[in-house]
């Protein structure tokens, strides 16, 4: 255990020092916010005052949340294991005494620990100055949002994890990289909520794991699902965390397997 | 740029290497370059395709649910996102690799395009022109076909003018952008994603109705950073519609003058950043 | 005159941390550092110069000067005639430069797909690279590979190609930046061999960093030593060896323990210590007074010898003798 909490601490130093960066996110963040959040309150106000069950002041709320957990949440990935397993550096990793995907999560953890304060707030500040923020002024959702921020970020980890992992059998991932960020990115609710969706197109996105990723987190900590729908969503998070576990599981040992048959 | 142009030594005995010929060599260098790993390649303009279907659907699901989106119905707000698609994917296919000029500098790659003897500019272009994003420019064209067949315009023969230079100027205009992105990275190296708020941020202004963001954002994006006048405000010109306060419909015209003084204004912050490495100023 | 550099140097400001905790770490501070400091020599047409010294000492800072990638902080500098930053794709067209880690060939196409691109870069026409192409691939043997991706060649193959890409569009004056590093022996023999046919023949200037004291033995009559970003020695080869007392080393291993004292050896040799409880025996000697061979006669005079190994000063130990005896 001690080795995940030094992994994930160097993690956040490492990050620390990426200041700027960190900064320049934020403002790019803030930026596509303010679009994103003019361009849904006037569909609301077309719509006659609420679309999908969001008001004007809710819709903001998504709009800004999403753009501050954006981050944190790891929501564009990192291909550091795919460059690993492409160099052959993976045979290191996988000869230390630490899970592979325990190691890489705690890094994970580290790096949105750090994020969420320079990439998270300013987007908030600023909608809050702008729109104007709904938030639940009792304790539970934010204790609940927590645990479903906790692991709306493991899977998205996963995720990535997982495609990552393919380069264990191809040459080349960028192109599944690219088909994975863009179905993600549309149905984990990201661009718009995912309720505002043509009914086909939200019966697909709930078959898959990426509402969980930020939709619901959004949604408990604005407060807009009640005590028990967001135990019931936390609940389908922690199911398609299960299932995200066993499939990188599996892929690790099956591809550690050929690595060691084809020696690299 | 600052670099002394030398004429060409005069050929002895064959013909001599004009400019087009060298553009020529290099840009079938790059496209043979990429074709080098066929099935990557493939999966590579397939999730460009899927990238730009998300843009679209992104657009769809807010106008399905309503009847008009910042006063345009749903072809005319399709008219407005393929052309910002197909100027997007122009200027992205072209000079999309300076949005990734960090790297360059940080690999040292910068010092080799720097002794040799053609502009910086000119090989950045050349060294990364992206085929696969040839997926995107399909798919924007496709669009663009689908809303001339949906929206109703009255053409004449301005309007045929404004159609034909709306891709090109937006094309100029997002090309513009991403050498601004590139030549700010020489300030910002860890600051990528800050000029990422212009050009994609950019992007995503052009492909949807002006009309429905805040005022302030209309003034920013068409007067500052002239996005909206890549699609939306020709698109009010082509379909007869009047513009919000922010966009008057007669900045439709703006395109093309527009592209001209931003590349004016970004060849130059180019040269500052240039200049700026070889610690010649600035 | 190829290279004329007066008083040239250059200093970079270095933002730094605060060494405080929390927050306190996020204030910066600034320190000037002073890469090269007046830095004044000139190379004439033909000459093969060694530019060395140890890791940021100043090599690459006066390698960018003088190819136009940065401007000095004060001082002249001239290359074939031009002012480097100013007119630097002028110059590029006279000039050559390999980066030891760097590629400027088309890293995903086959190596010889790389030459027609630099031909017309340098506004050649083919009737003019090509005969020119075909001499640099069979002096360095790039045949076997020509048509190999570059990113699958070995690093040595690499080189080979990186040299010949610098020498294309024959340059007055050829810049390498390290290189024969990590180089095998048969690469860095063919490059050196390449090298110096193309001074002899065609009367290029070279100039080059290395690490390597054979590089510089087997290249360059001419060495110029920096050290903290000034010019610390200048002139030729055996007068940095003199100075610098340059002396080879035998090391070698007897049948049996040998006590140091009993060591009887010529003139010109001198006794640095045993190992391995007097087995082994490192032994100094300088090649112009005595000659290996009559040392090694002398010692297996004394006893008999398993095993034996020569070595060469390397650059850093030649560079820091200098100092310790000029100060």
């Amino acid at each position: 255990m001690r080795a995940y909490w030094e992994l994930a601490k160097s993690s956040f130093r490492r990050n620390s020092t990426y200041r700027l960066a960190a900064f320049s996110g934020a403002f790019t963040n803030s930026v596509f916010g303010l679009i994103r959040a003019s361009l849904l309150l006037s569909a609301i106000s077309t719509a006659g005052g609420t679309i999908g069950g969001y008001s004007a002041v809710e819709a903001a709320t998504y709009v800004w949340l999403g753009q501050a957990l954006l981050a944190p949440l790891g929501l564009f990935g990192s291909a550091e294991l795919a460059g690993r397993v492409k160099s052959g550096d993976i045979a290191v990793d996988l000869s230390r005494s630490v899970n592979l995907t325990a190691s890489y999560w705690a890094q994970d953890v580290g790096r949105a620990a750090f994020d969420i304060l320079p990439r998270g707030v300013p987007p908030l500040v600023i909608g809050a100055l702008v729109t104007g923020l709904s938030l639940p002024t009792t304790a539970g959702p934010y204790v609940l949002g927590f645990v479903s921020v906790l692991a709306a970020l493991t899977l998205s980890f996963l995720g990535f994890f997982v495609i990552n992992l393919l380069s264990f059998w191809v040459v080349e991932i960028r192109g599944y990289w690219m088909l994975y960020l863009v179905l993600m990115n549309l149905l984990s609710g990201f661009l718009v909520p995912v309720t505002w969706f043509p009914q086909w197109m939200l019966d697909f996105a709930r078959a898959t794991p990426f509402p969980s990723m930020l939709q619901t987190p959004v949604d408990i900590l604005a407060g807009r699902t009640d005590g028990a729908l967001s135990l019931a969503l936390v609940g389908v998070q922690l199911l398609w965390l299960a299932v995200l576990l066993a499939g990188t599981q599996l892929m690790v040992r099956y591809g550690s397997r050929k690595l060691v048959v084809q020696g690299g | 740029m600052a670099e002394t142009k030398t004429a060409a030594p005069p050929a002895a005995d064959s013909s001599p290497v004009t400019n087009a010929k060298l553009l020529r060599l290099l840009v079938s260098a790059r496209l043979r370059s990429q074709t080098a790993y066929r099935g990557s390649f493939a999966a590579d303009v397939a999730g460009q395709m899927v990238l730009a279907l998300t843009e679209f659907v992104e657009l769809y699901a807010i106008v399905h649910n309503v009847p008009t989106f910042g006063g345009m119905t749903f072809a005319q707000a399709l008219l407005v996102f393929a052309f910002a698609s197909v100027g997007f994917s122009i200027g992205d296919l072209i000079l999309g690799e300076t949005d990734s000029m960090s790297e360059v500098i940080r690999n040292g790659k910068l010092e080799v395009l720097l002794v040799r003897p053609l502009p910086v500019l000119l090989q950045l272009m050349t060294s990364d022109f992206q085929l696969r994003r040839v997926g995107r420019l399909v798919f924007a064209l496709i669009a663009l076909a689908a809303a001339l067949f949906l929206t109703d315009i009255q053409w004449d023969p301005g309007k045929v003018a404004l159609f034909i230079i709306t891709p090109l100027a937006g094309a100029a205009i997002f090309g513009a952008l991403f050498v601004g992105a590139g030549a700010v990275q020489f300030w910002l190296l860890d600051g990528r994603q800050f000029a990422n708020a212009f050009t994609y941020g950019g992007r995503y202004v052009a492909s949807m109705p002006g009309a429905a963001m805040f005022l302030p954002l209309q003034v920013f994006f068409t007067f500052v950073v002239p996005a909206t006048l890549v699609a939306y405000a020709p698109s009010l010109v082509l379909l007869g519609l009047d513009g919000p306060a922010g966009i008057p419909s007669w900045t439709g015209w703006l395109g093309l003058p527009a592209a001209v003084v931003l590349w004016g204004l970004m060849l130059l912050l180019w040269r500052a950043a240039i200049r700026k490495y070889t610690g010649a100023g600035g | 005159m190829i290279i004329e550099a007066e008083q040239l140097s250059r200093s970079f400001t270095v933002a730094e941390r605060g060494m405080g905790r929390g927050w306190a770490r996020l204030r910066r501070g600034a320190r000037t550092v002073h890469a090269v400091r007046e830095v004044s020599f000139t190379v004439e047409q033909g000459e093969a110069v060694g530019y060395i010294g140890a890791n940021g000492a100043g090599k690459s800072t006066t390698i960018k000067m003088l190819t136009g990638i940065l401007v000095p902080s004060s001082g002249q500098v001239r290359v074939c005639g031009l002012q480097p930053v100013p007119q630097r794709q002028a110059l590029a067209r006279k000039i050559g430069v390999v980066f030891g880690q760097r590629s400027q060939l088309w890293w995903d196409l086959p190596l010889e797909d790389s030459f027609p691109i630099l031909g017309a870069m340098h506004r050649q026409p083919e009737s003019r690279w090509r005969p020119r192409f075909q001499e640099l691939a069979e002096q360095m043997a790039l045949g076997p590979f020509l048509g190999t991706p570059v990113r699958q060649l070995s690093l040595g193959q690499r080189m080979r190609g990186e040299v010949a890409a610098a020498l294309l569009h024959r340059p007055e004056l050829v810049i390498l930046d390290e290189p024969t590093i990590g180089l095998d022996m048969i690469s860095k023999e063919s490059l050196r061999r390449c090298l110096d046919f193309e001074r002899r023949e065609h009367g290029t200037t070279l100039l080059l960093t290395t690490h390597d004291m054979s590089d510089v033995q087997r290249l360059c009559q001419r060495v110029l030593v920096v050290d903290d970003g000034a010019i610390a020695f200048d002139g030729p080869l055996t007068g940095l060896a003199e100075v610098a007392e340059a002396r080879r080393t035998m090391v070698v291993d007897f049948s049996s323990p040998l006590p140091g004292a009993a060591l009887v050896l010529p003139p010109g040799a001198v006794h640095l210590g045993a190992e391995a409880e007097g087995i082994r025996h490192r032994i100094a000697f300088d090649p112009r007074q005595l000659s290996a061979a009559a040392l090694l006669a002398a010692v297996t005079a004394t006893a008999e010898v398993a095993d034996l190994s020569l070595h060469e000063p390397d650059i850093e130990d030649l560079v820091r003798q200098l100092y310790t005896s000029a100060r």
